[in-house]
């Protein structure tokens, strides 16, 4: 091996003092790079998924109805809690597959202070009569109509589902067959702690 | 830049590793909708329209404009709908199905007919379907269904498409 081919081998193995701190500020550099990519992918995984008419982080629009029970809903009545606002109908399918999980939630996320409400846009409430007995639905739902619609930006499909914080901010929307898992991950985030 | 809380930049290398795979492992993955017991599998793909396409034929003069018509919820179509369409009844109701086969029978069978609804996910539509169905069985045989993966407001109306209300 001739002496030149040794320095360069040697130089590779440790690095001489001129290349310690050009190899020490790429790496730096190649770590913030890392981490900023993490920053985006984190703010990404909570972004709503409807961003054209997103109303998250905008104060919910009030509204009051009267439930299947005949009983006064109203929003405003719920500040203080953390509210799921499930819009729904029955002949949606995705809709249907979530419902479930919006009771089991209710019982068990309740004492923490969820609220859940069912808005329905079906155009017969003995439809949504008969569904709400059949899954044996634990939370008011009331029929909706074209202005509640508008108030939150045009459901033009369904499911659509909101968590409203306690102070009745808009922290998250969901749009179509949503994963179940995200929604109460970020519910969990609004509750208070135990 | 400098890391005052890392004195070496293999370690900051490897801390900043470590963070990227836990927000990975917390993001969720892609979330693809399952393929439920949805009535769009009835139709032939050959028998699907796209939205821009449907919306070159609604700008275009002439005489080939088709006749819309929405076969999915009511107050949906009353919140928006394509214009010129018009309402004929939910496809997954028989009443719906009653209504359109009323308002088909005085139509010549070559018509060109667009059905659409966007009330759900495109593989979970419960409307398109038999409104499809009922449509060929009668004989029809220039009819489309417009293709909304999403929904009516995802596919069309963010779009800018053509909309109108009903009141």
């Amino acid at each position: 091996m001739s002496a030149v081919t040794s320095q360069r081998i040697a130089r590779k193995a440790a690095p001489g003092p001129e290349e310690g701190p050009a190899r020490s500020f790429a790496l730096r550099r190649f770590a913030l790079i890392l981490l900023l990519v993490a920053a985006c992918l984190a703010a990404g995984g909570t972004r709503s998924a409807h961003a054209a008419t997103s109303l998250v982080h905008k104060r919910a629009p009030e509204f009051v109805r009267t439930d299947l029970g005949h009983k006064r809903l109203d929003l405003n009545a719920y500040r203080g809690k953390v509210v799921l606002l499930n819009f729904w109908a029955t002949w949606c399918a995705p809709c249907q597959v979530e419902m479930p999980s919006f009771v089991a939630w209710q019982k068990k996320y309740g004492p923490q202070g969820l609220q859940v409400i069912g808005i329905s846009l079906d155009d017969d409430p003995a439809l949504v009569r008969s569904l709400y007995g059949k899954l044996k639905l634990n939370y008011p739902v009331a029929m909706g109509d074209v202005k509640l619609g508008d108030l939150y930006g045009g459901v033009l499909g369904l499911p659509v589902t909101y968590l409203i914080d306690r102070h009745g901010m808009i922290q998250a929307e969901f749009q179509g067959e949503a994963d179940l898992g995200k929604i109460e991950m970020q519910l969990q985030l609004l509750l208070p702690s135990r | 830049m400098k890391f005052p809380f890392i004195s070496r930049p293999s370690v900051a290398v490897g801390l900043a590793t470590l963070v990227l795979l836990f927000v990975c492992t917390r993001c969720p993955a892609q979330f693809t909708p399952s393929t439920g017991p949805g009535s769009t599998n009835l139709i032939p793909q050959a028998q699907l329209i796209q939205p821009q396409e449907l919306v070159h034929l609604l700008q275009a003069a002439g005489t080939g404009k088709p006749l819309l018509l929405q076969v999915g919820s009511h107050l949906l179509f009353d919140e928006a709908h394509i214009t010129g369409s018009v309402y004929v009844g939910a496809g997954s109701q028989p009443a719906g199905l009653q209504q359109l086969q009323s308002m088909a029978a005085s139509l010549s069978k070559k018509k060109f007919i667009v059905l659409y609804c966007g009330c759900c996910p495109w593989n979970r539509c419960p409307n398109l379907g038999p409104a499809f169905t009922l449509l060929h069985d009668m004989g029809f045989t220039n009819v489309k269904v417009l293709y909304l993966a999403n929904n009516l407001g995802t596919d069309w109306v963010a779009k800018g498409y053509p909309v109108e209300r009903s009141h």
